[in-house]
């Protein structure tokens, strides 16, 4: 079976004050239909701007290389034209902020419609009647009387919960949803995720979950994949990257993850900060944090190594490979 | 919403009270004596006439008695008798007000639509050589003085090419149209007097074009900076991740937010139209409020100038009434707080 998406050599350069900068370096990935595919990394590891890559949302004088190419159509080569009838149609997006996110003027149904009406050509009841079905797949309680309110009248869970309706309207393949509970408290996130994953199953969807928090993926995630400075750490299925993690980086965000039992104690942040963009170092991006760092790591950029089935990991030095 | 009105209207009645108690001290500061700028040098000499003139207008009472009769007449619509015309000051403003107000609004009107398109097109060519050539004709616009500007337009298009007539409400010889709201454009429509409503369109064209100068480019400026920041928003991008059309995504996403803002501007650009107006009604022999403000100023004719702050303050209420309640129907979360 062909994958959805497949993500090759994806290198993203923006525009900064001292020219062209790498937020995404060489990643490459494949997201198969029906999966939930997460897409981890601390704060500016590029992950939002891979997913605005593919959605062709770049900011302003961004360039791109290599190929996305989604179910036989190279997303990166599209037109404009073609990759608006690609977007909100086939590839739907949800974004962290809902209470940003839907906009503060127009009421839920001309926001969860208009795009309904403009890909699928529905008529202004027919749209209605969807939006309606909708609010109800997402759980939210009188959906007729909702249509008319305006965002602000509800919860930030609740918003989210009609930002993903909008995202589903036209029923797509792929959703991308870049930090969809980070925005939300602990216990409405749950809900969210639940919430993505029966979506999933009911309806056939791709989802491809955005977090800075491994915690997030390892309820629902079927695949990981860890990003560094704009590249790729660490692939894999979900139990392998989360409890046989190969690469230091990922090994450092799990440690630094709150366990049930140990308490508060057991929090182990990974020393230092990611690298801004424009100032990723030489050969390994993450040597100057990582404790295993050889001095090969400051000259050779590693590349992925396939480190079991079907998971790879860009660390040569492999220096977790002895514990599995 | 009741509410809501109920407490703009009563601070508007405030305002407007404390509008005539400054300009009623202000004229008293005024150094002159109106007697002097209103007897002729004969009868100046001699003081029965002075005295006669003083307690006719009532200028030998004490201020503070002064203002509140004075008050008290303009709730009852009495704004006392112009020392000039001889005439009851409402009556003259009932003349002059509407052609004001007329030139002014087809002003405003026309601002707004070229403001605002301007304005959007510079945004979304940010950078880009249209917003490059629009920031300097909105430059233009605003630092242009409107006596220069009014000076070429007469020159250009009614002396030197005679596209459009020089000055007035109506060609020469033509009868005003009968009188229902003042403004003749409407009022000839009404009486389907189609040549007096042409003619009344064509002189409005050359002073509401000068006025509208500086309006339009400092709506442009406004209108851009307003999308540009709008177009920052999440909401944004989260409309063009619908796949929308871009000319959606800038109307109904965009625009209509930037909208409030602009309006608030609109506001305050409709009462510097009226301020250029004095200028502009001189020039163009337009009679309205301005030239009234003016010949009455250089009289010190007392009267007639509180009549007309009264107007510019009621005007000035009445606009931001207007564009509060505009708020409400662009955001409904002003309505529902
Ligand atoms: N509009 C922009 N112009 C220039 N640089 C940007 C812009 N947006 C993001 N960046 C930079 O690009 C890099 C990658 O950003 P990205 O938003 O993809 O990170 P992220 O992994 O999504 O992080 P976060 O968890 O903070 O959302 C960061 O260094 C960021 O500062
Ligand atoms: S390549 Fe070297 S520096 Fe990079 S993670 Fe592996 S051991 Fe650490
Ligand atoms: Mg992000």
């Amino acid at each position: 079976m062909g994958a959805l998406l497949e993500v090759e050599n994806l290198t993203v350069w923006l525009a900064t004050r001292r020219g062209p900068q790498k937020a995404v370096d060489d990643v490459s990935f494949h997201v198969d239909a029906g999966e939930i595919f997460g897409l981890a990394g601390e704060s500016g590891s590029g992950k939002t701007m891979t997913a605005m890559a593919l959605l062709g949302l770049l900011p302003h004088a961004a360039r791109t290389s290599g190929r996305a190419v989604f179910d036989g159509r190279d997303l990166l080569s599209m037109s404009a034209k073609q990759l608006r009838s690609v977007r909100g149609r086939h590839i739907a997006m949800v974004s962290q902020d809902p209470s940003t996110s839907l906009h503060p003027m127009l009421t839920v149904e001309t926001q969860l419609t208009e795009h309904m009406r403009h890909h699928l050509g529905l008529g202004r009841s027919e749209a209605r009647g969807r939006a309606t079905e909708l609010l109800a797949t997402v759980r939210i309680p009188d959906p007729e009387r909702a249509l008319s309110a305006h965002p602000a009248q509800f919860s930030g869970g609740m918003r989210q919960r009609i930002a993903i309706a909008v995202a589903l309207a036209c029923q797509p393949r792929l959703l991308l949803a870049d930090e969809p509970t980070t925005a939300l408290d602990v216990t409405v996130q749950a809900g969210i995720l639940r919430l993505l994953d029966r979506l999933r199953r009911e309806q056939d969807l791709a989802v491809v979950v955005i977090t800075h928090d491994l915690g997030v993926m390892s309820a629902v995630t079927d695949r990981i994949c860890v990003m560094y400075g704009g590249r790729l750490a660490e692939t894999g299925p979900r139990q392998d990257v989360l409890n046989q993690p190969r690469h230091p980086y990922t090994r450092g965000l799990l440690d630094a993850l709150p366990h049930p039992e140990g308490g508060a104690a057991a929090l182990r942040p990974v020393p230092g900060s990611p690298p801004p963009l424009g100032r990723v170092p030489e050969g390994c991006p993450f040597h100057p944090r990582c404790g295993f760092a050889l001095p090969s790591c400051r000259t050779e950029r590693p590349a992925p190594v396939l480190v079991g089935e079907a998971h790879t990991s860009a660390c040569p030095p492999d220096p977790l490979g002895g514990a599995a | 919403m009741l509410r809501f009105l109920a407490r703009r209207i009563g601070a508007a009645a405030l305002l407007c009270v404390g509008i005539t108690l400054v300009s009623f001290i202000l004229t008293q500061l005024v150094p002159g004596d109106p007697a002097a700028a209103n007897l002729g040098q004969r009868a100046i000499a001699d003081p029965a006439a002075v005295d006669a003139f003083r307690s006719k207008y009532g200028l030998d009472k004490p201020l503070p008695v002064q203002y509140l009769t004075y008050l008290g007449n303009v709730l009852r619509g009495n704004l006392g008798e112009s020392q000039q015309s001889h005439r009851a000051v409402a009556q003259d403003l009932a003349e002059y007000v509407p052609a004001t107000i007329e030139l002014a609004l087809f002003a405003i009107v026309l601002s707004l639509l070229v403001g605002v398109a301007f304005g959007v097109l510079a945004a979304i060519t940010r950078d880009r050589w249209p917003d490059q050539v629009l920031r300097v004709v909105s430059l233009g616009g605003v630092s242009m003085p409107t006596f220069w500007v009014a000076l070429v337009a007469f020159y250009l298009l009614f002396f030197k090419f005679g596209l459009l007539p020089g000055g007035g409400r109506l060609d020469p010889g033509m009868n005003a149209p009968p009188h229902v709201t003042g403004f003749y454009t409407v009022d000839a429509a009404l009486a389907g007097q189609w040549d007096v409503c042409s003619s009344a369109a064509l002189h409005l064209v050359l002073p509401s074009l000068v006025l509208a100068v500086y309006t339009v480019g400092m709506l442009m400026r406004f209108t851009r900076a307003s999308m540009l920041e709008i177009l920052g928003n999440d909401y944004v991008r989260a409309a063009r991740a619908k796949g929308l059309p871009e000319r959606v995504v800038i109307v109904r996403h965009v625009l209509r937010p930037a909208l409030v803002a602009i309006i608030t501007v609109a506001g305050v650009a409709f009462g510097s139209l009226l301020s250029g107006a004095v200028l502009v009604e001189n020039i163009f022999s337009w009679p309205g409020l301005g030239q009234y403000a003016y010949r009455s100023a250089v009289n010190l004719d007392l009267p007639a100038i509180m009549g007309v702050s009264v107007v510019v303050a009621a005007v000035y209420i009445v606009m931001n009434l207007l564009v509060d309640l505009l708020y409400g129907v662009i955001d409904p979360r002003i309505r529902l707080t």
